[in-house]
């Protein structure tokens, strides 16, 4: 993301906010700007979401379909990531330039949920070695504000929540080619176990420490960030009451990538992972709340969509 | 009459205060947490009723009116035997002309107003400044005060030292000297309060919302300068101190890099705020407002709870309620 033009004074003045823990906006280190979170806002789409963290607008939307699982995994079902720059999100974005982002941060997601620890693929099989769904995640970037990560992973999460899998209802082996018959009620479906899904952080080095989820004018003072993807505790994304008897999943980092001309020192590296797994577990815990909200909200009456009106 | 209208606002302060009361203890009995994700069910309606009756708003290709009577101002044009809006804004009417006031739109300069702009480009014998307008406004080399402060003839070696005094990204403050014919603005820093701008923060709002006042630099009562830029540019810093004034070059850097206080810094913190709390609202920006605004978001102890929807709608509604009393008095 090219920076914005700063003055020498400003960005002196911001470092030193950093340095004090105290932003210009009043916002500590690990703070993230109010976010907005609608999820089924499309209603051809399997599952979807958007989310709205200041001027960051991400929609995504999947697809489910189903394929034969690769022969290596035969018990694992598949999952793509494919992320669109909308022209419209910024000037930069015109014609062939959002490409190599486009490019960096379907890559970072794919590695981040590539572990089975991350997001357990076997829930996506149907039968084993013959046919498994794939999941098609298609991340739209509708208004670029910064912070693009950490706002794809959130987006993601919360429409990998809100996705339905139909169930199979009959299945007819006709010597080794398998025939499947899906449900055609719309209200037979199940529900995915996303809690463990990873949300990527962003810190932003600026002067000697990190922030979390910088604004544009902070993120042109910084010139390195570090992105790590840290796994969800599935405690938070349990609706029954049992869910507290629980115990805590220990939390994972399953990627981590740098982007930026600059360099780490070891220390601030591992501080900075620190920073960035203390931050994704208040993030994890408020997605799950705020969907879990929204799914008892439209358990019984008919969703009324806010979208894109307002 | 009056007595009645007053008795309504109370009441509804009253009502909108009961409310709030509710929310706080709720707030007061949460730990404040580092993030905050909400649904877009629960979004807040940002609309903040003033006293008067909301003037009457014109979408792009609305008939104004079938009279071919009237002159056409800016933002109309005629079709079909009728006057038509080709923005969307309030109608404005003097005598026989209609004009079309946007909402939201660029900066256009007028002689005489106080513009607060980013260094662009160095240029031959002239500097290429940002003003949020249609086109880039020009500051000349023979427009500035030289440092030293001399009244002389601008030779080849100040052309030279031109990224001296400005350089790219550099922030001034500037009166509007001259508008030419293609609507560029043509700047001027030629007295002691313009000039490069040092340590603080700058906010970025509508020109619409910036009302023409006789000042525009104000010093709140809170211990932070405000510079309230015609162009919807807001620069909040830090009071001044009497250092830049002497024009020592060393003094003034090494004051420049210094770092600001923690209870100035939260003050900042406080206005940009408040500030972006009365823009989302879409009220109007001038130094009364502010300090309204400022005052009534005292009862936030955590600067960072104004960034809160709920919250800036309190702050805004609550400035809204003390401008209507100081306008019925």
């Amino acid at each position: 993301m090219a920076g914005l033009l700063l003055s020498s004074t400003e960005k002196v003045f911001i470092v030193h906010g950093v340095q004090e823990d105290f932003r210009s906006d009043g916002r500590s280190n690990i703070d993230y700007r109010p976010m907005e979170l609608e999820t089924d806002v499309v209603s051809h789409a399997s599952g979807s979401a958007r989310l709205r963290l200041a001027n960051t607008d991400i929609l995504v939307g999947i697809k489910t379909e189903i394929d034969t699982p690769k022969p290596d995994k035969p018990d694992m079902g598949k999952i793509e990531f494919f992320v669109d720059c909308s022209a419209n999100a910024t000037p930069e974005f015109e014609g062939r330039g959002g490409e190599n982002l486009a490019s960096s941060i379907s890559n970072t997601m794919q590695r981040a949920y590539h572990s089975s620890q991350a997001f357990d693929l076997k829930q996506l099989c149907i039968v084993e070695g013959k046919q498994c769904w794939k999941l098609y995640v298609d991340i739209l970037i509708l208004e670029c504000g910064g912070n693009l990560f950490d706002a794809v992973s959130l987006a993601t999460k919360a429409a990998l929540f809100n996705t339905r899998i139909p169930l199979v209802k009959a299945l007819l082996m006709d010597g080794g080619n398998v025939d499947l018959q899906l449900s055609d009620d719309p209200y037979d479906f199940k529900f995915l176990d996303v809690g463990s899904a990873p949300l990527l952080v962003t810190l932003c080095k600026i002067g000697e420490k990190c922030v979390v989820d910088p604004s544009a004018e902070e993120e042109s003072c910084s010139v390195i960030s570090l992105i790590v993807g840290i796994t969800g505790n599935s405690k938070s994304y349990c609706a029954d009451k049992g869910a507290s008897n629980l115990s805590d999943v220990d939390i994972k980092c399953s990627t981590i990538s740098m982007n930026g001309p600059g360099s780490l020192a070891p220390k601030t590296l591992k501080n900075a992972i620190h920073q960035g797994i203390i931050a994704a577990k208040v993030l994890d815990d408020s997605l799950g709340q705020a969907l879990l909200r929204e799914r008892r909200e439209n358990i019984n009456s008919m969703k009324s969509s806010y979208g894109f009106l307002k | 009459m009056v007595s009645h209208h007053i008795i309504i606002l109370v009441y509804e302060f009253v009502v909108h205060n009961s409310q709030l009361a509710k929310r706080e203890l709720k707030k007061t009995l949460e730990m404040v947490s580092h993030v905050s994700i909400k649904l877009a069910s629960e979004r807040v309606n940002h609309s903040v009723a003033s006293n008067n009756d909301p003037p009457r708003f014109y979408t792009p290709g609305e008939v104004i009116t079938g009279i071919q009577d009237f002159m056409r101002g800016h933002g109309t044009y005629a079709e079909d035997d009728c006057l038509k809006a080709s923005v969307a804004g309030v109608m404005q009417k003097v005598n026989k002309l209609i004009c079309i006031r946007p909402l939201k739109s660029r900066y256009v300069g007028e002689i005489g107003d106080v513009v607060v702009g980013r260094v662009l480009e160095v240029q031959q014998k002239r500097w290429k400044v940002d003003t949020n307008s249609r086109l880039d406004s020009i500051l000349q080399l023979s427009s500035v005060n030289l440092p030293g402060g001399e009244l002389r003839r601008r030779s080849e070696e100040d052309e030279q030292m031109m990224r001296k005094h400005l350089q790219e990204g550099d922030l001034i403050s500037a009166e509007v000297q001259n508008v030419f014919s293609d609507g560029s603005l043509s700047l001027h820093t030629r007295s002691l309060k313009y000039g490069k701008l040092s340590q603080g923060t700058l906010i970025k709002v509508f020109p619409s919302l910036i009302k023409r006042r006789k000042n525009h630099f104000h010093n709140l009562p809170c211990a932070v300068s405000v510079i309230i830029g015609n162009n919807g540019y807001i620069w909040i810093s830090p009071h001044k101190s009497d250092i830049l004034m002497e024009g020592n070059k060393d003094a003034i850097e090494n004051y420049e890099i210094q770092p600001v206080g923690k209870s100035e810094r939260e003050t900042m913190a406080r206005v940009k705020n408040c500030i972006l709390a009365l823009v989302a609202s879409k009220m109007m920006l001038d130094d009364t407002s502010i300090m309204f605004a400022f005052e009534e978001s005292l009862k936030y102890d955590n600067v960072k709870e104004l960034l809160d929807p709920e919250a800036m709608l309190d702050v805004a509604f609550l400035t809204q309620h003390r401008i209507n009393i100081i306008a019925e008095e």
